[in-house]
């Protein structure tokens, strides 16, 4: 597997600059003759589509919601990140950038990370002429908060429903290139295998959800913009839908795999209260700005917090990082949540708990001021806790929320395979170990708005594409595959559901490869997991038929694919004997718990190259060198 | 933990007759929310070897607009301002039997059980219901300022999350409060006055033409709707339609250049 970033040469600021110079353009007359797929309407899917229809190319776009509008984005709700300086507080470009590559624990590509902080800029500027409605202050202007991982206010938003209006917006651009033909839109159509014809991507197979036709569709270039996998732990913050099925795919047609156990772990979600529980929910970062977080100082304190003293209450964050407070990046809340539960000092009926407490704000500033900023996040608790968080504080405990991790692309977001383009949360991307808050918006629009459009044309007009069609002998093999697999889901009949064997598989890897790993836990994790794939494949019990719409059925090809992906996981983490961002194995800590970076070993990301059914998959290295953000270790102190 | 009956809608597909089916929900705790409760009623068919209920749902929080039950003969069921995916048992009691159905319009044809078709809303939007800037057009975001107030209530029209309650709350179908939404949340901003009137006359065409009733001002919608999107929107698209059936002109043609 050749690993080529294809950075381009020269200072960095000038680097996205020289390189859309020096990129072959197609002219427009002849963009109509080409057809990409993208698979995807979430922010990096919808405006890639959109933009490239603009541009002149035929798009299919497909996406397994009834309408593209639903999209997992939808549920983003603190804001997005820009380096506009609308504030004042000495925000720049070259800020957002430092902050992204630190806030990253050094394990990001810096030219991709400086084009992203150079592109925030226009995304803001293009989702307000769309009718994006951004929070505004009194003169009209765009307002700003902050986010953790930065000292400045560079967060744009829309109450708490940032990204349901950033998705909005690219959805309707995409319906404009739909009614004008540009786009034609498939949605409940989930796509389950990559065409590979000549080394080159030239298609994807896919499945109707409605009458579960399975047919193929051929392009010149296929995107995928398909999301994260943080469902493998079966309980996340994504929507119940996300899976990891199109990439898992696409890697193991040959797509290398970035850093599969980066995943993020957010440390403000309303805690588990029981077995059946289906997903967690998000209480957007945010909330940190104004709330303060905390447990007793006693173990085993089981007052109301009301009922505390201040002089009982352990405000650990403050305490530990009087810098940056609450606002530590999401990585240090978390694990510094799970070391006070550990402690046992945790709330709640579990005692896997944290105080968020708003008290001190709403002194401040007053219930009206709290209730304009995040009413509906204040809502949304009290209609799933039936606790009033106006009156006491909130209960949150840290819950998978992202993956950092997915499949490599080299500058031009391209994977290792030639024509296949990777967008958004499903590609490795620009956040390194750790994401910083607000940034996965911004990234999956860069992508798809501003980043895409440009480097597509530039593969278009130097490949050289053979004429091809469905009934080429290479697309009947997937089709013939991806049936086969269907069929052989349909007849195992065992006593096991999809969803019993997904909740083992999360708990597995929840336990083993979540907020803290080591070598010890991971090895058994190792050992565990073809175990439970076999259970899978001997017990579990789809019913109905593959030609009808069939939900047992979309669910059980889905956690067939995170078995497989749970296991490249744990490799991946085993194999990284550092503690970086997310990644933090209890063997590598300096003695105040923070992690330790191993730069000398692991300045690099992890890509996995897929060598086939039973074979142990092989690790490549990407070198990282950072000229520009030099390598420390992070402190927020 | 309660006991509860439900009869539920069970439809094999479009072409198929459908009829209610009664379960036996039992040890259902209040703290479930309503899809976890189907969740498990579903997990205890496919044991029995029996087709599991089919309903759509994706975020669970209350935002992507994919859930929708009509519960007792309510959208979204009993609580105020709350989709189905964020209704809790708590919301029932021990003994009680629910009614689960599914949206019902001719134009949210049912594709199976409680899962219907709305593609017909997407078409609503693509008739008009964006503002036609270009990837690389805007100018600054601060060059155009938006007085707060209507910022403020675009927002409240934005937040639409296009579910379809108000369509299968209405007696006549109508899909004025979604549509109207829509309308009021670009008509509030500057952004979106050069395209208002085109934008109204093909919007309402469109709605028509899908097979949607028109208003005549029950006000179920609003009551339904889980973003309380007001009926003040449905007003404020009336006016904008009749100014912009008495005022709409055809650009003229443009010239051939050089
Ligand atoms: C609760 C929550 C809150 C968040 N808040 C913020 C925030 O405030 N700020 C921020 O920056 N980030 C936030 N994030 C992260 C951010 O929302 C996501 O990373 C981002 O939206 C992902 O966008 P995407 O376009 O890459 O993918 P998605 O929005 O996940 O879209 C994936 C698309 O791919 C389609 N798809 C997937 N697989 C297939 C297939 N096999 N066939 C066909 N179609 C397929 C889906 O139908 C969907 O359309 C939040 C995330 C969560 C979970
Ligand atoms: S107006 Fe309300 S009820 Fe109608 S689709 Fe929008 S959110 Fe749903
Ligand atoms: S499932 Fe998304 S709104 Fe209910």
């Amino acid at each position: 597997m050749q690993l080529d970033s294809k950075i381009p040469s020269g200072p960095i600021e000038k680097k996205w600059d020289t390189h859309r110079f020096e990129m072959k353009l197609v002219n427009p007359a002849n963009k109509r003759k080409y057809n990409i797929i993208v698979v995807g309407s979430g922010l990096a899917g919808a405006s890639a589509a959109a933009s490239m229809a603009e541009l002149g190319y035929n798009v299919k776009c497909f996406c397994y919601q009834d309408s593209p509008r639903r999209a997992h984005s939808i549920a983003a709700q603190g804001g997005i990140n820009a380096a506009k300086n609308y504030q004042n507080d000495g925000d720049s470009i070259y800020r957002l950038f430092y902050d992204t590559v630190k806030g990253g624990d050094f394990r990001a590509r810096e030219a991709n990370v400086y084009r992203l902080a150079q592109i925030s800029v226009n995304i803001i500027d293009q989702c307000a002429a769309q009718g994006v409605p951004f929070a505004r202050e009194y003169s009209g202007l765009l307002a700003n908060r902050s986010f953790g991982g930065a000292q400045v206010s560079r967060t744009f938003y829309a109450r708490g429903q940032t990204g349901q209006q950033l998705l909005l917006g690219a959805y309707q651009a995409l319906e404009r290139q739909i009614y004008l033909g540009k786009v034609e839109m498939f949605p409940r159509t989930e796509m389950l295998d990559l065409i590979i014809i000549d080394g080159k991507a030239r298609g994807i197979t896919a499945r109707n959800l409605v009458t579960g036709k399975i047919e193929s569709f051929i392009a010149d270039a296929v995107v995928l913009g398909t999301g994260g996998y943080g469902n493998v732990f079966y309980l996340s913050t994504n929507a119940k839908n996300s899976n990891a099925t199109a990439i898992w795919r696409a890697y193991k047609r040959g797509a290398g795999f970035g850093n599969p156990c980066f995943t993020q772990i957010h440390p403000t979600c309303i805690p588990v209260s029981g077995d059946y529980q289906s997903k967690l929910t998000l209480m957007s970062e945010s909330l940190r700005n104004d709330g303060r977080i905390w447990v007793p100082k006693q173990k085993g304190d089981k007052r109301p917090a009301q009922q505390i003293p201040e002089d009982d209450r352990d405000y650990y964050l403050e305490r530990r990082y009087p810098s940056f407070g609450n606002l530590v990046p999401r990585d240090v809340a978390s694990r510094a949540a799970k070391a006070v539960c550990d402690e046992g000092r945790g709330v709640g009926e579990t005692a896997l708990g944290v105080y968020l407490d708003f008290g001190a704000a709403i002194k401040r500033s007053g219930e009206d001021v709290i209730r304009e900023k995040y009413g509906n996040l204040f809502d949304m608790y009290q209609r799933i806790t039936d606790e009033n968080p106006y009156k006491q504080p909130m209960r949150i405990y840290p819950a998978v929320h992202y993956t950092m991790g997915g499949l490599w692309v080299d500058y031009n977001l391209m994977s290792t395979i030639a024509g296949l383009f990777i967008i958004g949360e499903a590609n490795f991307s620009d956040h390194g170990a750790n994401r910083l808050g607000a940034s996965a918006l911004m990234q999956g629009l860069a992508d798809g708005y501003f980043v895409i459009p440009y480097t597509i044309g530039n593969y278009l007009a130097n490949a050289s594409l053979q004429k091809i069609d469905s009934s080429h002998q290479g697309v009947k093999q997937v089709e013939s595959e991806v049936s086969e697999r269907i069929k052989k889901l349909l007849s195992i009949k065992g006593k096991r559901t999809v969803d019993s064997i997904h909740r083992e598989l999360g708990k597995l890897v929840w336990d083993e490869c979540g907020m803290a790993r080591n070598a010890e836990g991971l090895k058994r994790g190792l050992e565990k997991i073809p175990g439970i794939k076999e259970e899978f494949w001997k017990n579990v019990n789809v019913l109905g038929e593959g030609q009808d719409f069939n939900q047992s059925l979309e669910k059980a090809g889905r956690v067939a694919d995170f078995l497989e992906l749970a296991e490249l996981m744990f490799m991946d983490a085993f194999a990284r004997e550092e503690s970086c961002g997310g990644h933090f194995r209890t063997e590598y800590q300096n003695t105040e718990g923070e992690a330790l970076r191993n730069d000398i070993d692991f300045s690099h990301a992890a890509v996995w190259e897929y060598q086939g059914e039973g074979k142990k998959p092989l690790r490549h290295k990407e070198e990282l060198s950072f000229e520009y953000v030099h390598l420390a270790q992070r402190s927020y102190k | 933990m309660m006991n509860l009956v439900l009869y539920v809608w069970r439809q094999k597909n479009a072409q198929s007759q459908g009829q209610m089916v009664r379960y036996d929900a039992k040890n259902v705790s209040p703290d479930m929310s309503f899809l976890e409760m189907l969740d498990v009623i579903n997990e205890e068919l496919i044991s029995k070897g029996q087709d599991p209920i089919a309903f759509d749902h994706d975020c669970r929080e209350g935002i992507c607009g994919s859930c929708g039950l009509m519960i007792n003969g309510q959208a979204h069921g009993p609580k105020k301002a709350t989709t189905t995916c964020q209704l809790h048992m708590r919301s029932f009691k021990d003994g009680d039997s629910i009614y689960i159905e599914p949206w019902r319009a001719k134009a949210f044809p049912v594709i199976k059980d409680l899962v219907v078709d709305r593609s017909s809303f997407d078409r609503i939007i693509q008739a008009g219901g964006y503002v036609s800037v270009s990837t690389g057009n805007a100018p600054d975001a601060n060059s155009t300022p938006v007085p707060k107030t209507n910022a403020d209530k675009a927002m409240d029209a934005a937040s639409c999350i296009g579910c379809g309650a108000c369509v299968a709350s209405c007696p006549n179908s109508s899909a004025m409060l979604f549509t109207s939404a829509k309308i009021g949340h670009l008509g509030l901003l500057p952004q979106g006055q050069p395209e208002r009137k085109e934008r109204v006359l093909n919007m309402v065409t469109t709605m028509d033409k899908e097979g949607f009733g028109s208003c005549t001002n029950h006000r179920e919608c609003e009551a339904a709707c889980p973003k309380e999107i007001t009926v003040d929107f449905i007003a404020r698209m009336n006016r904008d339609y009749l100014w912009a059936s008495l005022t709409y002109q055809k650009p003229s043609a443009r010239g051939g250049g050089e």
